[in-house]
Parts: structure tokens; sequence; C-alpha cells
């Protein structure tokens, strides 16, 4: 790689005779170029929200100073409201059916049959689609005339599944869980390879069965894995907005309109720009609070290697 | 070891094999089949026909145009990210001070920014700089928010590099720039595959950067032309998923050449 002189090797060897050689480190400078552009695609964007959330602007005039107008005008939106809940109904939910499933599946798959290494193959094929496929294709399975739920009217009942709040959250949650569970067993799978074999062994040796081994060893060893995909999961919920649109366009009516739907379309459809900064400074809010806390109880910023403890 | 076969596991595997292939075999089979035949037997049947016509009706509109610019698109989003991502990972993992401890921790907070809370401002400042309704207007943005993410992975990585190989570096008197392009680049190979590949995967995925920065027909991405398939073949579902199906054809070619990468990129991302 790296090819000596012979000068340079007698210089070198004074050189660590006298003290080992120091290196020079990299400045700051280094990170200059790549902080200016998340400065202004990412940072800048983010105080602008703030201050926009503060003014009445259409898009096209110059924004209007309004102070707290937006803000008085959000606490009484019941609509906004209930678009938080439902945003957390369908956050808790979706934590709920796809931390237990790829758990379950990346520990089941970090083993070595044969088998395994097919069938989780398989289970990743859903990656393959973005969330705007998935959720056109399953907005045709789910279709009250043609889809599966019409075929199969005894299991259903009513075949309209999207056509009530009810069915519409739950259809949300199975697409997301059916597209990510994948994405997050992987992850899980990952981390239960990485645990080392002689903990299982001392637990055998102790008489402990499967289920016990399972809790007390491949539980904790996977902590820091859950946090990831918990992270991941939050933001993810806090920000899902295509499959929204495309699975159930907020409807019926507006019972699954969550917030960054409502922000689209305060925004976007009606041009109300001003107040949607009021709705997208709360997500921000929400996003960063919940990150935070879970960067807290991660230790993420202690910046450790990797390789490092266990 | 333990050699005892987990009957009920296995079991719960089969049925999550179920959940999963039910769904993509109706998908196939629908996009596979005339549109009579879809309408007398639903997504699951057996196909009395089988064509390939639905593949030509969405060919004949365009989407390969959709399926190009997506691929623009995830390159030089990959690229942008790749060259500030690297000097930044390298700065803060080698350099010393508050200074790059701080760069580090805004970067950690930057993965909490949704983009959606941002993207009413975003929408003004692409406006500023003329880049609305033009490819440009979605790489920037992306490439932004697929930094944080870049960042940690690479770092994570860099880390990893032992000290007597900075030491060996240090013996050759090379300078930063040196240390990066012949050791910190070269031993960093596996976490850069990962960042490129979860940098294309956000870009591929990506859907309100395209419907909000675009609006031309020239500009589209594939999943904006999903979106809009939707109401232009609502009545057309065999079309429809034949398009949902060509979508999958870039990650799945990126899946058979990096699979790899791709699966240690996504198993290393759960950190341990």
């Amino acid at each position: 790689m790296v090819s000596l002189t012979s000068a340079r090797l007698v210089r070198n060897r004074k050189a660590r005779d006298r003290a080992a050689p120091t290196l020079e480190r990299p400045g700051v400078g280094w990170a200059i170029p790549g902080l200016v552009f998340f400065l202004v695609f990412a940072v800048a964007p983010m105080v602008g929200v703030l201050y926009l959330s503060l003014t009445s602007w259409d898009g096209l005039n110059a924004p209007q100073f309004t102070g707290l107008a937006n803000w008085s005008r959000f606490i009484d939106d019941g609509q906004i409201w209930q678009s938080t809940l439902v945003t957390g109904v369908l956050l808790v939910g979706n934590i709920a059916v796809q931390a237990p499933v790829s758990i379950l599946l990346g520990v089941w798959s970090a083993g070595h049959q044969r088998n395994r290494a097919v069938l989780s193959a398989i289970f990743f094929l859903p990656l393959l689609l973005s969330t705007a496929a998935t959720a056109v294709m399953w907005r045709q399975l789910l279709d009250p005339n043609f889809g599966v739920p019409a075929k199969l009217g005894a299991l259903f009942g009513d075949s309209n599944v999207l056509g009530t709040q009810k069915g519409a959250i739950v259809c949300l949650i199975v697409v997301t869980s059916w597209q990510f569970v994948p994405f997050h067993s992987l992850l899980y799978q990952g981390a239960a390879r990485a645990i080392p074999n002689t903990l299982y062994q001392a637990a055998e040796i102790d008489g402990a069965g499967r289920v016990r081994q399972f809790i007390h060893i491949t539980l904790p060893q996977l902590r820091n894995t859950m946090v990831t995909s918990t992270t991941f999961m939050v933001i993810g919920g806090l920000t899902a907005f295509d499959i929204v649109l495309l699975l159930t366009n907020g409807g019926p009516g507006t019972d699954t309109s969550i917030l960054p739907f409502s922000m689209y379309q305060t925004a976007f459809r009606t041009y109300d720009y001003g107040y949607a900064s009021a709705i997208a400074s709360f997500l921000l809010l929400l996003a960063t609070g919940a990150s935070l806390a879970l960067m807290k109880i991660s230790g993420y910023d202690k910046m450790t290697s990797t390789l490092e403890g266990l | 070891m333990r050699t005892r076969p987990n009957y009920v596991a296995g079991l719960a595997a089969f049925v999550w094999l179920l959940i999963i292939g039910v769904p993509l075999y109706a998908l196939v089979n629908t996009a596979v089949q005339p549109q009579t035949s879809y309408t007398d037997g639903g997504p699951v049947s057996i196909p009395s026909h089988l064509t390939l016509d639905n593949f030509a009706t969405v060919i004949d509109s365009g989407f390969l145009h959709y399926i190009w610019n997506t691929i623009f698109v995830a390159a030089f989003t990959v690229a942008i990210v790749l060259l500030l991502g690297i000097p930044i990972s390298y700065a803060v993992v080698r350099g010393r001070g508050w200074l790059t401890r701080g760069v580090f921790r805004l970067f950690l907070v930057g993965l909490a920014i949704p983009s959606q809370a941002v993207v009413i401002p975003l929408f003004l400042i692409i406006n500023r700089l003329n880049l609305y309704d033009s490819l440009w207007g979605i790489i920037l943005p992306t490439a932004a928010f697929a930094l944080p993410v870049t960042v940690l992975v690479l770092s994570g990585g860099m880390r990893d590099i032992g000290t007597e190989l900075y030491e060996a570096m240090a013996l050759d008197g090379a300078n930063p720039a040196r240390v990066l392009r012949d050791l910190v680049i070269p031993m960093s190979r596996p976490s850069i595959a990962t960042a490129c590949v979860f940098t294309a995967l956000q870009a591929w995925n990506g859907f309100l950067f395209p419907l909000i920065m675009t609006q031309s027909e020239d500009d589209k991405l594939v999943t904006l032309g999903l979106y809009n398939f939707v109401s232009q073949y609502g009545a057309n579902v065999p079309a429809l998923l034949a398009a949902v199906l060509m979508s999958a054809v870039p990650i799945l070619v990126v899946y058979l050449f990096a699979r790899r990468a791709l699966v240690a990129g996504l198993m290393g991302a759960g950190g341990k």
C-alpha cells in the first residue's frame, strides 16, 4: 500500500527513536462543505418553518407576520387534535405489531439452516417495493368490488374494509407492517447473529430452556437494536404520508388524516402555508422530542466504536 | 448447541410466509392476466389467460422515462452524499476538539428532522434557487436528508479502523488527505457500500419531494407515476399492478448485484 524509500526509512527510524510520531489530524474544515449543505437544506428550513408558523402566507405574496394567531387557531382546531390522536394510534399500533413480530422473525432467521436462508430471502421481498407501490398494490387487493374481501365475503363481512375509521386504521397498520417488518427483522437478524454462542452454552449447562434463554440472553442482548429499530418506527410513523395519501386519502372523511397529511393538505391544497407551518412545527417538536428521548436511552451520542463492549 | 427443532417457531414463520407471499402472488398474478379474466376471478384466482399486454400498456404510457428519472435522481443523490459525507465522517472520527464533536451531535439530532415538517420552507428555497420543477429540486433535499444516516454509518465504520494502521501512516509522514485516500476510504468500503444502498433506497422510495418540487411530466419519478396511474388507470387494475411490478425492477437489479452490501447494510444499521 505504502512504499518507503530507504532514506525515509532511516529518517523514520530516527523519529521513532525520539518518540512515537504524531499524525497530523484532519481539522474541522473537512466537515465544512457538508455542514453548509446540511445547514441550507435541513437546518435553515427548520428555523424557517418556525418563523412561517407566525405568519399568514399564501405562497405568492410576502408572508405577513401575525404573531401567535396560527397557534391559537391550532389549539382550537378540533380536527388537528383528531389528527394527532390518529397519528398516535397508528404509531402505537405499528410498534405493537411490528416490534414483537420482527424480533421473533429476526431471531428465528438468525439460525443457519438452509430453509431459513430461503425463507429469509422471501421475507425480504416487500423491501423491493416502494411505499407508493405497496400502497397501490394493497389498495387494489382491498378493493370492495374486485379485491380479496369481495371474493371472501364470509371472512370479511362488509367487503368495504377501508370504509370505516377502524377498518382504515387497521388496514394502514397491516400494510405498513407488511412492508416494514422485513426491514426490522433484518436488523434483528444481524444483531442476533452477533450474540456470542458461549452465552447460550453457559445457559444450557445451567439447564435453562429455550424460552428462558430467549428472555434472559437474547432480549437483553438486542437492547440497542430495539432502540434503533423503535427510533426508525417512531420517525417513520410521524412522517408516514405517502401510505395515507395512496391507501385511504385521509378517509373515510377525515378519519385517517394524520398530521403530515393535514399539513400537506393545508399547505399545498388550500395554500394556507402559515397555518400549515404551525402543524409542521408541531410535528417537528414531536419528532425531536421522541428521538432525543430515544438517543438518551441508547447512549448513541457517546461516540463509541461498534466493536467495543458487548 | 441447540439441536431440538423448534416447531412453534417454524409454524409461525410459515404463517408469515403466507402473509408475505399471498399478496405478492396476487400482484404478479393480476399483472399477467387480461382485465376480463381479472374481473371474473379476482386477484388470487388461477388466471385463465396469461398476457404481457399490461406491461406493453405501461411502457407505452412513458413509464420507462419515470424509471430513468428515478435512476438519475438516485445516482446523483448517492454521489453528493458520499462526496460530502466521507470528509464529514473523517473529521468527526479523527479530528479533535469540541467543534468536531459538535458537528457529530448536529448530525445525530439531524436524524430526527422529519422531511415532512420542513417541506414548506424547502419549497421556498428550491423556488428561490430556480430549481423548481427540475430533478435537482428533488436531488438536493433528498441528499440533505440522507446525510445524517450516512455520517452515522460511515463514522461507525471508520471508528473500527485500528490505531496501529494510523500509526503506520504516521511513520510514513502522511498528511490527512493521504490518510483519507490510502487508509480510511479503502478500509471503510463496507460502510460506504451500506451508505450507498441506504441512500439509493431513500431516493428510490421518495414521494413527498417529487410530489412538491416538480410538476411536469418530464420530471416525474416512478413513485409519482404510480400515484398518477391510480386515477388514470383506476379501472384497469392489471395494468396498474404491472406498473407496480415494473417499478420494482431497478431495485431488484441493485439487489441482485449488491445483495451482500444491501443485507449487510440493513443489518449493520441496527447497531450492536
